[in-house]
């Protein structure tokens, strides 16, 4: 027997974007509102990072996990652990699982705040044998801070960008030696003094630039991992022993869910398609955070989730879902674009960028239909797997009838 | 009932013993223990029980529709398919019928089509039918252009291949058989003549005696044939196959096996679902000599790759969740190598290829036929006792798993808390299996029971938490 319910808003993810939206909503009235967590802890992401640097004191990651925990409860917000939303029943109802039973939770807006997740090793296609000690940072970072557990004596960082520090720094906490950082491109995608620290500090770990993970070796428990540098075939190759191997980065949203209900993608973001206020092509389903566009640091997760609470509100008051938004595309080396639908009246927020190559000054170019829209030159350097943000004041100039806006960087 | 991981061996002879655990060992073992009077041992070189070839396999119970008319494989498959479809209803092993379709993509392979109609009909299969582009079309809307026609074989289906060497350990087990774990055979001699004649197995736990020996290996069954017999009557050439995994989204696009129509190319690679709702691609097909490359190549997913783009387009689009390799135990014979030597009280079987898994329960019925022959009065193998059946925990999509079911939920809770949540796999499913009849050994066991970790995130979410259950339950934490 499955329990049917109803609530105002129902949020799916209780990582920052999930409870910011679900504070700002049940303070300002607007109902029930229910936040469904599948962890037995709500608070997402940040409670696996134990490094500080989180919200604006820069507090710790649990403690700022368990600030937003606390803000959502004090708004009047459910915040319900250990259950899992399974699939859908309907346009707005959705399927749970819990250690209490089956659900069928209906509701008048839906959020979903699903994050996102490091494609693993084999997503990545990296041959080789299938041994113990190869992590995702989540993983990692999960079984150093909350499990404690052992993780192995000597590890390869696959990755040079912020999450692949932080996975360096577990692996530190861990009472693991780093052999090296490796890295794809010709430069790490984190701050000089963060880069140095790593470099130069005691002890001191090496970056390997322009390098690949061609291969994971040892029967049982790795061994180490053969690396190629240069491009193609003829490349040079080495091992570097090692009993642990991380992944870093490489983040893909979880859209399943979204999918799942037919909620319309965006081909670059691989997650909901998204206007300015949040809404997805399906009415009444509203998409924010690292689910959308991954991956983004939790305060701007969280600010999302502050701004879709005005958005939502206006749907609970009766505000017409838009109809025929225009899509906004890039082309290469751009990744993606977010958000990634213009809706008629929708306000011009700001939009953020990924490439996929680094680019020093380039141009960036919006236009439409052949028509120029927007043109700024960036100052300095545009990095892969960092975020470029920039303005949405040309938003008024498209034409609502038109094809799709597209954004260039060159 | 024993399963054993460490420590020494029981010095007492066994009647029978099989080496090998995978699924065609742990299928004879089963067989065996139904005449209850025998002392029987399994004997594995892993911690874990289809640990080798049976695990990594395409997971298709086939309709031996393609075999080789007359020969022991196409009766055996023939046989075993029946018996282990209804083996599969009986314990909860997931079988999905979703049939096959074998695709003609140029002039050649169509032309191809009526010779192996009436191939399936000499193996006793008459339910194939050659169908036209239109009908391909229409019974597989994702494939890619090109398709002339196809070879409908609606018998076959998709099955676990775990779940399969599971259940017939765990019957075996149950019903006494000897489980030895860890103990790879490292020399094979005889007890002096005089006393009763036992073969003597030294392995790195010590010595198991046994008055009848029978060698389901598989990679190693030439070695052990050597050992015992001084001489062998075929050599093992591994080959390799690498698979792809997609997500389960990708499951929607796929309705039938869809399987490459042999030709003096290769047999190719198929696409197919799987039990757990995800989409296979592969084998690829190289000989080695190395019995231990189970490893995957930058070139052979390449080459995967590249074949899935042609069969199934959107396939590539999707999220890879794994990617692996198998060894099949492929020999110079195009039969399977099944040989009694009844003076040495001895039985090989090997050559087993990628049609074991289907013809495992035939297999093992076969085989004790032939100790039954070998053996004379000297065992009791007239009268067969009925095993207790086994009811295996569902991994499968087609039928409810725990976290749908409310009735199991409400008798206790931790089938309500899914710990891994790309495969919903929940707190009770993966407690059961670390407290069965035969324990996983390690996270990849605990894996194949459960299918914990096996999803796309392959631990992002869950990998900590699973060990901490794991680590806590597990061998050393089962008694805290």
């Amino acid at each position: 027997m499955r329990r049917q319910r109803s609530v105002d808003v129902l949020v799916v993810g209780g990582g920052p974007a999930g409870l910011a939206a679900a504070a700002r909503l049940a303070a300002s009235g607007a109902g029930t509102v229910e936040v469904l967590e599948r962890e037995a802890r709500a608070g997402g992401v940040p409670h696996h990072c134990h490094h500080g640097g989180f919200g604006r004191w820069g507090v710790t990651g649990p403690q700022y996990a368990e600030r937003l925990v606390e803000d959502a409860l004090g708004a009047g917000a459910a915040v319900r652990t250990g259950v899992s939303a399974t699939g859908w029943a309907g346009p707005l109802s959705l399927d749970t699982t819990g250690p209490h039973g089956l659900e069928r939770i209906t509701a008048r807006a839906l959020i979903l705040a699903t994050g996102a997740r490091e494609r693993p090793r084999t997503a990545r296609l990296v041959p080789g044998s299938r041994p113990a000690g190869v992590f995702t940072t989540g993983e990692l970072q999960q079984a150093v801070n909350i499990y404690r557990q052992e993780i192995g004596t000597r590890a390869v960082v696959v990755g040079a960008e912020p999450v692949s520090y932080a996975a360096l720094s577990a692996l530190r906490r861990a009472g693991v030696e780093v052999a090296a950082l490796v890295t794809e491109e010709k430069r790490p995608q984190v701050g000089r003094c963060r880069a140095a620290a790593a470099r130069l500090g005691v002890p001191s770990v090496p970056l390997v630039t322009g390098a690949v993970v061609a291969e994971l070796m040892g029967r049982g428990r790795l061994s180490g991992v053969r690396l190629r540098r240069g491009d193609g075939r003829d490349g040079r190759e080495c091992v570097l022993a090692c009993d642990t191997v991380v992944f870093t980065g490489d983040f893909v949203p979880d859209h399943e869910l979204a999918r799942r209900g037919g909620v319309l993608l965006d081909a670059g973001t691989r997650g909901p398609a998204v206007d300015g206020s949040f809404r997805t092509a399906s009415p009444g389903v509203f998409a924010v955070g690292s689910g959308v566009h991954a991956v983004v640091p939790a305060r701007v997760a969280a600010g999302e989730g502050v701004r879709v609470a005005r958005a939502v509100r206006g749907h609970l008051e009766g505000v017409g879902w838009p109809c025929g938004a225009v899509p906004v595309v890039v082309g290469a080396p751009l990744r993606w674009v977010a958000p990634n639908l213009l809706s008629p009246g929708a306000p011009g927020s700001r939009f953020v960028l990924r490439t996929a190559k680094a680019l020093v000054c380039p141009v960036l170019v919006v236009s439409q239909d052949g028509r120029c829209l927007y043109r700024q030159r960036v100052l300095g350097k545009v990095l892969p797997n960092r975020g470029l943000y920039f303005s949405g004041s040309w938003v008024g100039k498209v034409d609502a009838g038109g094809g799709p806006v597209r954004v260039a960087l060159g | 009932m024993s399963v054993t991981t460490k420590g020494p061996l029981p010095a007492e002879p066994y009647d029978v013993t099989v080496v090998g655990a995978g699924v065609v060992g742990s299928a004879i073992a089963r067989e065996l223990a139904g005449h209850h009077r025998l002392r029987v041992a399994l004997v594995e070189a892993s911690g874990d029980v289809g640990d080798g070839t049976s695990k990594a396999n395409t997971a298709i119970l086939h309709t031996g529709f393609d075999a080789v008319p007359g020969s022991l494989e196409a009766r055996l498959v023939r046989e075993g398919s029946r018996l282990l479809a209804a083996y599969a209803a009986e314990s909860g092993i997931p079988v999905e019928p979703v049939g096959a379709l074998l695709i003609a993509w140029d002039e050649e392979q169509l032309a191809a089509l009526p010779g192996l109609l009436k191939k399936a009909e000499r193996n006793g299969y008459d339910e194939a039918r050659i169908i036209g582009a239109d009908e391909v079309r229409a019974r597989e809307p994702h494939l890619g252009e090109g398709a002339l026609g196809a070879l409908d074989v609606p018998g076959e289906s998709i099955i676990c291949p775990w779940t399969t060497t599971l259940a017939y350990a765990t019957q075996a087990v149950r019903e006494g058989v000897d489980l030895h774990l860890n103990c790879t055979v490292e020399k094979v001699g005889s007890s002096p003549p005089g006393g009763s004649e036992c073969h003597e197995l030294t392995t790195p736990r010590g010595v198991v005696r046994t008055r009848y020996l029978i060698n389901a290996a598989g990679l190693h069954a030439d070695a052990l044939d050597r050992r015992v017999l001084g001489r062998g009557a075929f050599t093992v050439t591994p080959r390799r196959g690498q698979l792809i995994v997609f997500d389960k989204l990708a499951r929607d696009l796929v309705s039938h096996i869809l399987l490459p129509v042999p030709t003096a190319l290769g047999k190719g690679v198929l696409v197919a679902p799987t039990v757990y709702g995800n989409v296979l691609l592969g084998p690829t097909a190289e000989e080695l000599d190395d019995r231990r490359a189970t490893g995957t190549t930058g070139e052979g997913l390449a080459g995967l790759r590249a074949k899935g783009r042609r069969i199934l387009p959107a396939l590539l689009d999707e999220e890879v969740t794994a990617v692996y390799a198998g060894l099949r135990a492929a020999t110079e014979h195009d039969d399977y190598q099944i040989h009694g030597s009844p003076e040495e009280r001895y039985i090989t079987v090997g050559g087993i290829r990628s049609t074991g898994l289907t013809a495992s329960m035939a297999i093992a019925e076969y085989v004790v036929g032939l100790l039954a022959e070998a053996a004379g009065p000297d065992l009791d193998l007239t009268v067969a006792g009925n095993l207790d059946p086994v009811s295996m925990p569902n991994l499968g999509e087609a039928f409810l798993r725990p976290y749908q079911r409310a009735d199991l939920i409400a008798t206790d809770s931790a089938y309500g808390s899914i710990v891994c949540h790309c495969e919903r796999v929940t707190r009770g499913e993966i407690r059961d299996a670390l407290i069965s009849t035969v324990p996983p050994g390690s996270l990849d066991g605990l894996r194949r029971r459960t299918r914990a970790r096996g999803g796309r995130c392959q631990g992002f979410y869950c990998g900590a938490a699973v060990r901490e259950l794991f680590d806590g339950w597990g061998e050393s934490g089962a008694a805290r």
